[in-house]
């Protein structure tokens, strides 16, 4: 019996997401007495043997090129079959985009039992219970699970990457690869920019700022801080901004350990994709402006004023 | 060209989440309900504006609901499609839904079935790629884009930190998220159309759930907000830095 956790990638690099799925399956491991193992498909440029530190036993790989391109069908019978020869009885993914693609279909094929967007450990006393985000972050539910192997995906930021010491073995499974039915033909990156589903900090614009034009000041604040930009729907739509940017009840939903909010209304809309943001910072030039509510800190005062200040500040703290 | 679109029933965007029975249901008392965003803005009318383009698209809608559902699925039928179908059951388990859209997709040979990015109220990402894979059918996981020459599909996907674009041939499963379509308006002729256009319903078949919900929870409240006054923002950088120790 063990736990598996799938290991994303891209370009070479394994994704801070999956190492948070690998401290977590970790210490599930631990909880249930089995051990824990990763899978990875396709090829990186780490050495997978320092996985180790986040306490799993071996890493297998299916070295082959042609899957650093994610085949939904592909995946799926690759893991389930590595699934099957290990006995495993928990998969664990990140509930990234592409664990989202791949959860639901494994869950289908293995006729295992799906929670998706878990938030914590399960509680493993009395049957199988996972804890997961819902109503877009407004509440938890508690799912029970009840058939035998269970696959849960974890959501991103919500779980603490823990690393010790420890290598892995590594173990090449030689499975064979069957076509992918969908055909790669470009990938446009947003190249250099912090991605935004895995950002610890977000700095996030409203319709306060009044045109793209303004955006130079949160674009330099979200650099010195290390932190991706996100931004309003309203501010999507009138194409200010990225769509990928919108987040929301029908944007990305995100958990940062810090959101810095600058010129939004804190529209029950835009909260839902917010709201499990550790530390919310709210910027906004109306007292009464909704977002208070939902703040740690707040500074009532005009953006075009305060943020410059704060970009300043910044400098000298990080000067010092 | 047969398109299948799959619309799910969601509370309100403002509707208060509050539970009861001992935190066990949805307290659904003075809810409004809704056509999940995800399905009514850029699934549906994407696949209306394939049939726009090539009007002998034939394009139905699926519902996994009891009958109070009927007021939104005709709403989706004002906005466009030929004819619903609303299989009679109520249930959360995602696995469960699958199967019986599963059931209705096998029967009706689709060459594309749309669903939403993910439900609003359960947040499970995860019906699309249950039916893809219970169909035996490629799936696009969250599309920003869809485009059509003949059986072969474009799509956009979003990635982390980016977008891939791939091609496919149909029959295929798309889940659909901002950026495919832009949100219509039902317009008056669309409202008189769909009071006509044939809503069947069908019983389920046996399935036995995976999963099931013990319980709900509210998350804790926050303590309040600490305002910083607007002449001193080096006071708020002071304060993420040595009290909340974030930057
Ligand atoms: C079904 C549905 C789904 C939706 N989904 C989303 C979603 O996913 N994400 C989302 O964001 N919205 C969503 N919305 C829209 C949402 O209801 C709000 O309309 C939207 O969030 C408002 O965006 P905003 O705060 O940028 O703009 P506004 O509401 O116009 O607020 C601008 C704010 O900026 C402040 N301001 C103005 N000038 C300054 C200045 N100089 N300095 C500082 N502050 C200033 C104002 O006081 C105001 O509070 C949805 C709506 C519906 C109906
Ligand atoms: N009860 C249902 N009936 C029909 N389609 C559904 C149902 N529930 C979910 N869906 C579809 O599946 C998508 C993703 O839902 P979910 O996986 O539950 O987050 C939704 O956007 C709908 O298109």
């Amino acid at each position: 019996m063990s736990v598996l956790i799938f290991i994303d990638h891209s370009d070479g690099q394994i994704k801070k997401s999956s190492l948070e799925v690998l401290s977590y399956g970790a210490k599930l491991a631990a909880q249930t007495g089995s051990e824990a193992f990763g899978l990875l498909l396709g090829t990186v440029t780490e050495d997978l043997a320092t996985l180790g530190k986040y306490g799993i036993k071996k890493v297998y790989q299916v070295n082959n090129e042609t899957l650093n391109h994610m085949d939904t069908q592909q995946y799926t019978n690759l893991i389930a079959e590595a699934a099957t020869q290990l006995t495993a009885k928990i998969i664990l993914f990140s509930n990234n985009l592409t664990g989202k693609a791949i959860a639901p279909r494994l869950s289908a094929k293995l006729k295992a039992g799906l929670v998706s967007g878990a938030s914590a450990l399960p509680d493993t006393g009395n049957g199988f219970i996972v804890k997961k985000s819902v109503f877009s972050g407004k509440a938890f539910a508690n799912i029970s699970i009840s058939t035998d192997i269970k696959i849960i995906s974890l959501n991103p930021n919500s779980y603490h990457i823990e690393s010790g010491s420890g290598t892995a073995e590594i173990v090449q499974l030689g499975l064979t690869v069957d076509a992918a039915k969908t055909k790669l033909l470009s990938t446009q990156k947003a190249s250099g920019e912090v991605v935004l589903s895995e950002a610890e900090i977000v700095v996030s614009g409203g319709r306060g700022l009044k045109g793209p034009q303004n955006w130079g000041m949160i674009e330099e604040l979200a650099k010195l801080l290390g932190a991706a930009t996100a931004c309003s729907r309203p501010v999507a739509d009138e194409h200010w901004r990225p769509h990928n940017e919108h987040v929301g009840q029908t944007g990305l939903a995100i958990a940062p350990n810090l959101y810095i909010a600058i010129g939004i209304s804190g529209a029950i809309q835009h909260l839902a994709g917010v709201n499990r943001s550790k530390v919310i910072v709210v910027i906004n030039k109306d007292p009464e402006a909704p977002f208070f509510k939902a703040a740690d800190y707040g500074i009532v005062g005009d953006a075009f004023e305060v943020v410059p200040k704060i970009i300043e500040a910044v400098k000298k703290l990080k000067a010092s | 060209m047969k398109i299948l679109v799959c619309i799910s029933k969601t509370p309100d965007t403002t509707a208060k989440v509050a539970f009861k029975d001992n935190n066990t249901k949805f307290a659904s008392e003075g809810v409004q309900w809704i056509i999940n965003p995800y399905d009514e803005w850029y699934s549906l009318v994407r696949a209306i504006e394939l049939k726009e383009k090539d009007p002998s698209t034939i394009i139905h809608l699926v519902t996994v609901a009891l009958a109070d559902a009927d007021p939104i699925i005709r709403k989706a039928l004002a906005l466009g499609g030929d004819e619903a179908i609303r299989i009679n059951a109520d249930s959360h388990d995602s696995y469960y839904i699958a199967a019986q859209l599963a059931e209705i997709a096998k029967q009706g040979s689709y060459d594309l079935i749309f669903t939403g990015k993910e439900t609003i109220d359960y947040n499970g990402s995860a019906i699309g790629g249950m039916l893809a894979e219970m169909l035996g059918l490629p799936y696009i996981s969250l599309a920003t884009k869809f485009d059509l020459s003949g059986t072969t599909a474009t799509a956009i996907r979003e990635i982390e930190g980016g977008e891939e674009t791939d091609e496919l041939s149909l029959p295929a499963v798309v889940s659909c998220q901002k950026g495919v379509a832009e949100q219509r308006i039902p317009n008056m002729k669309g409202i008189m159309g769909a009071r006509t256009k044939p809503l069947k319903v069908v019983e389920p078949i046996a399935i036995d759930p995976l999963t099931s919900v013990v319980s709900f929870e509210l998350p804790p409240q926050k303590a309040g907000v600490k305002l910083v006054p607007a002449d001193n923002p080096e006071e708020l950088v002071r304060l993420l830095h040595e009290e909340a120790k974030l930057i």
